[in-house]
């Protein structure tokens, strides 16, 4: 690893969970002034997870915590990968890695409200991870490379390129940070028909636990909604935190303005637009190859 | 070098002593011997060749009394497949054996003798698969002295006949070693028959309606591969007049029409050893044999030896029709039985499907024929081979020790059982997660299909892969939930000591295979392919490599993490949120009558959305019209 | 010591109320009240709930949900009882089946009277909930702390001890 991705791992271990968390701050006063209310302060997550790690230790089952914080360590592990410049396609393997630990941590309490919303939130990564892995292979097939670091350092602003998977990367987007109308495992408003979905179990600590590891999991997708537009020229980073901030922000519109789908409507949804979008923008990149 | 005709006769010879054996003891005892010799004589093999500068190693020329003797042994073989089919009454099946051993006979009794060749060959690929099934086939038949044992015990409706169960065994083992050792076309139709016919008796052996009806659904899609190898090879024979399989690749890869079709026939034979699309149903049904036969053959060697020929013809079928057709089964395979699996609650279905998915994407791997590809598939196959092995395994003594292989009844296994439900979490995780090897060569599968933008298989991967880790993940959920029940430990006495055994070393291969993986590529799987095509570029980015040791490392450091945590937080236990009326522990609620009800919880297994019969018949049609495509292409080569 | 005040998340529970306090208690989030201004959330969980508000008297059903939901809470907690019946068993007070106000069961910190009681006095009594969420939160740190400390001896005591 050389001395520049070591410092960007660094950063990132460092402000990644600061990012994730003011972008969640900005998200719900966003979507208060939009409901017409003052909303929560913007950094009500970090108070919030101050208060978590306050309280008194409790968990449900013997090996939460352990699957919680294998969910955390190899998300920061993903997100080392992505901002050390690292494989993109192997980055995208161990993030999914990283949501089946998600998935494990909630599955192993046995509770019947945690088994229904892990069993959706099985179904979701199902759902996201073509789109994901397709987009991996968009930028292979415009940089030539699998690298993130020679990717970035392109001459191509990739959007241009491949917009059919930007949109599949978007619409999954929509999935990966439990926003309506895809929100069916869990979600962040009080509105979830499974109690707390996934998180139901989680308490105290492990619940601050699972909320720095989506922080985490924010910054690597938003560094990868970044990375269709940044290239060898430093402006591009201004273009890319602009991309990131529309992207989060129609993600808020998309959260208030819809209704949740049923699993059945928002699997056949994404695949379908991944197919179509992602399909046929890949198959043009072959051909022009 | 002798010693590669050794581990084709000893597990020969070491059948019928199987057979004369009654006392259970002591067939045993010389089991583990014998498989103890063939691990050993494997190992052997492997170093002496290795010793030899690990080159491609040419044997018998002469071999007239062989040839004899196996053409005899091809005789009886048609036979007794004759006989069982007209004591069973299903006559037509034995025209599928008649017709291609008497093609045979004729060829090599009338036709001129063919041009001198070798008739066993021993390079990196001989070698490798002599590895898997020396290693892996040796392990499964010491597991089977444990398990048959259980298994009569468990069903006791089932005839008690291990003398026979065990000598099916050996001679499977011998075929086997022939069939990846020979060179000789002939000698490889001969092994391929036997180990159809070892397959077929196998599955059923329980007698019952269902296995036998099962057995010949078996041996009629595999004699129907038979079929179309004796056709490909006598078709060769008498254009060229040479049996030899490299000078086939050889011929066909310069584009000799005879050459090309034999290929094309080859490879259809071999889809359906695969049990790729449309041929798949038979692998379903074998899951009616006793475990160890399904590990054996249906998962870790006999059908991969349909993988074997397949790589072996992967140069040859790079770029052209056949290859087309044969990526286009493989991945439509893979992604088809991949979701044929999420409905599945039986564990060995899950499995029987999880390997024709898996075989699918080898499949492609080989119809691809770049050296990336078959790099990925060849990797592909031994951590299959492995993780296969074990699950299999372990789901047979699951079986035994608790009555059941379905998954729902595996809730909180791991807790129940946790030997066995420790390896069978283990043994998933290398089918699809970071950092096992599966996954490495997926990514390096993806990537030479999206070099050969090849969309079709990008997407069928993409998909296929996002199915597959459905299916699994599922399963791991339900081993490792608590338990429905107190979740008290159960006996673990009826699983034998050499189960455990042979589970042991498969999970320790396994991971001393991911280890050792960037070694593996770099001496034995880099070569294989210099061997093959005569060329290589590294596929594997060392950076790739580094990176899955590094979260090998953090997998190992979790608990300690986890341990770390827990001694700094005293964690206080809370009850499940059940809305306040769970009756003092988690397994059950107060419902509406004020009465205890007891919680059962299950997986989706999407029953409305994918019916598996509908979308197999469905998925079967498809791919029949390809080959039919692909069939009318030959004989329209042919005719031209 | 955390500042916890900040944070604090209510878990509703109805009681045997006749969902007059329940609607008030669902105002107070409605953009006119807006309770999310001081960090409330309305959680359905007790294992993340710090607050627990409850709406109408206990009968003998739903008396073992509430000691159980109570208990699934992670200490520091608080309760907060809203509306007369929640105080007192109010106008069921007399019913057979009633037991009384949720301090037959549990014990409540807070009192909020009315029938129904009015979002500002729900939203008053949240306050000072907080304000007690705090000093109760410090004085598990305290709490927690002694722990350690006397853990931290007894190790060293085990040490010099052999």
């Amino acid at each position: 690893m050389s001395y520049k991705a070591a410092i960007m791992v660094v950063l990132y271990i460092l402000f990644a969970p600061l990012a994730g968390g003011l972008l969640e701050g900005a998200d719900r006063k966003i979507s208060a002034r939009m409901q017409g209310r003052i909303g929560p302060p913007l950094l009500q997550p970090f108070y919030d997870v101050r208060k978590l790690m306050n309280k008194q230790v409790i968990a449900v089952s013997v090996l939460q915590t352990s699957m919680l914080l294998c969910y955390l360590v190899l998300m920061v592990f993903t997100g080392a990968i992505f901002f050390a410049g690292n494989d993109i396609l192997m980055c995208l393997f161990v993030l999914s890695t990283a949501s089946t630990f998600m998935y494990f941590a909630a599955v192993v309490t046995s509770s019947p409200y945690n088994t229904i919303a892990s069993s959706r939130e099985l179904i979701q990564i199902m759902t996201y991870e073509p789109a994901v892995l397709l987009a991996g292979i968009g930028f292979y097939l415009v940089a030539g490379t699998f690298s993130v670091a020679k990717i970035a350092n392109s001459d191509i602003v990739m959007l241009t390129r491949m917009p059919g998977l930007f949109a599949s990367f978007v619409l999954i987007l929509l999935i990966k940070m439990r926003k309506s109308p895809f929100d069916v495992s869990t979600s962040h408003h009080a509105h979830q028909e499974l109690v707390m979905g996934v998180k139901t179990e989680m308490g105290a600590q492990n619940l601050a636990i699972f909320t720095i590891t989506e922080w985490y999991e924010t910054s690597i997708l938003m560094g990868i909604v970044g990375l269709f537009v940044v290239t060898s020229n430093p402006l591009s980073y201004v273009g890319a935190i602009l991309l990131c901030a529309a992207v989060y922000f129609f993600l808020i519109i998309a959260d208030n303005a819809c209704a949740r789908v049923k699993w059945t409507q928002m699997l056949q949804i994404t695949w379908l637009f991944t197919l179509f979008a992602s399909g046929v923008n890949l198959l043009i990149l072959m051909l022009i190859k | 070098m002798g010693i590669s005709v050794f581990l084709i006769l000893f597990p020969l010879c070491c059948a019928p002593v199987m057979y004369f054996i009654t006392n259970d003891r002591l067939r045993a005892y010389v089991t583990y011997c014998a498989a103890g010799i063939i691990a050993a004589a494997t190992v052997a093999l492997t170093v002496l060749w290795a010793l030899n500068g690990a080159v491609p190693v040419l044997l018998y020329k002469e071999t007239e009394l062989a040839d004899h003797a196996i053409l005899i042994a091809e005789l009886l073989l048609m036979v007794l497949v004759t006989y069982l089919c007209f004591k069973h009454r299903k006559y037509w099946i034995s025209v599928l054996s008649i017709v291609p051993t008497l093609l045979i006979a004729k060829q090599e009794l009338t036709a001129p003798s063919p041009m001198t060749l070798c008739h066993i060959y021993i390079d990196h690929f001989s070698i490798l698969m002599c590895l898997i099934i020396g290693v892996v086939g040796s392990l499964i038949v010491v597991y089977a002295v444990g398990y048959m044992y259980g298994y009569h015990q468990h069903r006791k409706d089932v005839r008690d006949n291990r003398r026979y169960f065990f000598m099916l065994l050996f001679i499977f083992l011998g075929a086997m070693f022939g069939f990846v050792l020979s060179e000789s076309l002939m000698w490889i139709d001969f092994f391929w028959e036997v180990t159809s016919v070892c397959s077929f008796l196998l599955i059923g052996y329980t007698r019952e309606a269902e296995a036998i009806r099962n057995s010949f659904r078996a041996l009629w899609m595999n004699l129907l591969g038979g079929v179309a190898l004796a056709v490909g090879i006598v078709y060769f024979d008498s254009a060229v007049n040479c049996v030899s399989l490299h000078k086939l690749i050889e011929y066909a890869q310069t584009g000799v029409v005879p050459a090309v079709i034999g290929v094309a026939l080859i490879a259809l034979a071999a889809l359906t050893k695969a049990a790729q699309l449309p041929f798949s149903t038979w692998l379903m049904g074998a899951m009616v044999a006793p475990t160890p036969s399904s590990a054996l053959l249906h998962s870790a060697t006999m059908v991969k030896a349909g993988i074997y020929i397949l790589f072996r013809l992967a140069p040859a079928m790079g770029g052209t029709t056949t290859g087309n057709v044969v990526v286009f089964v493989g991945g439509f395979t893979f992604f088809m039985a991949s979701i044929m699996a999420i409905s599945q609650s039986d564990g060995k279905k899950v499995l029987a499907f999880s390997t024709i998915s898996n075989l699918g994407l080898m499949t492609a791997c080989a119809g691809v024929g770049s050296h990336e590809t078959v790099w990925a598939g060849i990797f592909l196959m031994m951590f299959h081979a492995v993780s296969k092995s074990l699950l299999f395994q372990d789901v047979g003594a699951t079986e035994n020790a608790t009555g059941s292989r379905d998954i729902e009844d595996m809730h909180g296994l791991l807790y129940r059982l946790p030997m066995l439900g420790f390896y069978m979490f283990i043994g998933i995780a290398a089918m699809f997660l970071a950092p096992f090897g599966m996954l490495i060569s997926k990514w390096s599968a993806l990537k030479a299909a999206v070099d050969r933008s090849n969309i079709l298989l990008v997407l069928f991967i993409t998909y296929g892969s996002a199915t597959t880790s459905f299916y699994w993940t599922k399963w791991m959920g339900k081993i490792i939930s608590r338990s429905h029940e107190t979740g008290e430990r159960m006996e673990e006495k009826i699983t034998d000591n050499s189960e455990k055994f042979s589970m042991t070393v498969h999970a320790v291969l396994m991971i001393a295979l991911c280890v050792f993986m960037p070694w593996l590529s770099n001496n034995f799987v880099d070569p294989l392919l210099v061997e093959m095509f005569g060329k290589f570029t590294n596929v594997l980015p060392g950076g790739i490599l580094a990176m899955m040791v590094l979260i090998m490392c953090i997998v190992f450091l979790i608990p300690i993490l986890a341990y770390m945590y827990a001694k700094n937080h005293r964690t206080n236990y809370k009850l499940n949120y059940m809305s306040g009326i769970n009756t003092g522990n988690n397994n059950a609620f107060t419902d509406s009558f004020g009465e205890e009800k007891k919680l059962w919880l299950s997986n989706y297994y999407f029953d409305r959305l994918i019916r598996p019969d509908q979308m197999m018949i469905f998925s079967q049609l498809v791919a029949t019209a390809v080959l039919a495509v692909m069939v009318s292409f030959l004989l329209g080569g042919a005719l031209v | 010591m955390g500042k916890v005040k900040k944070s604090p998340w209510v878990l509703h529970y109805d009681g045997s109320s006749c969902n007059g306090c329940d609607i008030e208690v669902l105002a107070c989030l409605t953009p006119v009240y807006d309770a999310e201004r001081f960090g409330i959330i309305n959680t359905g969980d007790p294992l993340q709930a710090d607050i627990f508000l409850i709406t109408g008297g206990i009968n003998t059903q739903n008396k073992a949900v509430v000691q159980q939901l109570y208990d699934q809470m992670p200490r520091p907690k608080v309760v907060v009882a809203v509306g007369t019946c929640a105080c007192t068993g109010g106008i069921f007070k007399e019913c057979y089946n009633i037991l009384g106000g949720a301090d037959t069961t549990i014990p409540v910190d807070i009192y909020v009277p009315g029938c129904a009681a009015r979002p500002q006095a729900i939203i008053d009594g949240l306050i000072q909930a907080i304000e007690l969420f705090q000093k109760r939160s410090n004085k598990h740190d305290a709490i927690e702390r002694r722990h350690k400390e006397e853990e931290g001896r007894k190790a060293h005591d085990k040490v010099s001890g052999e």
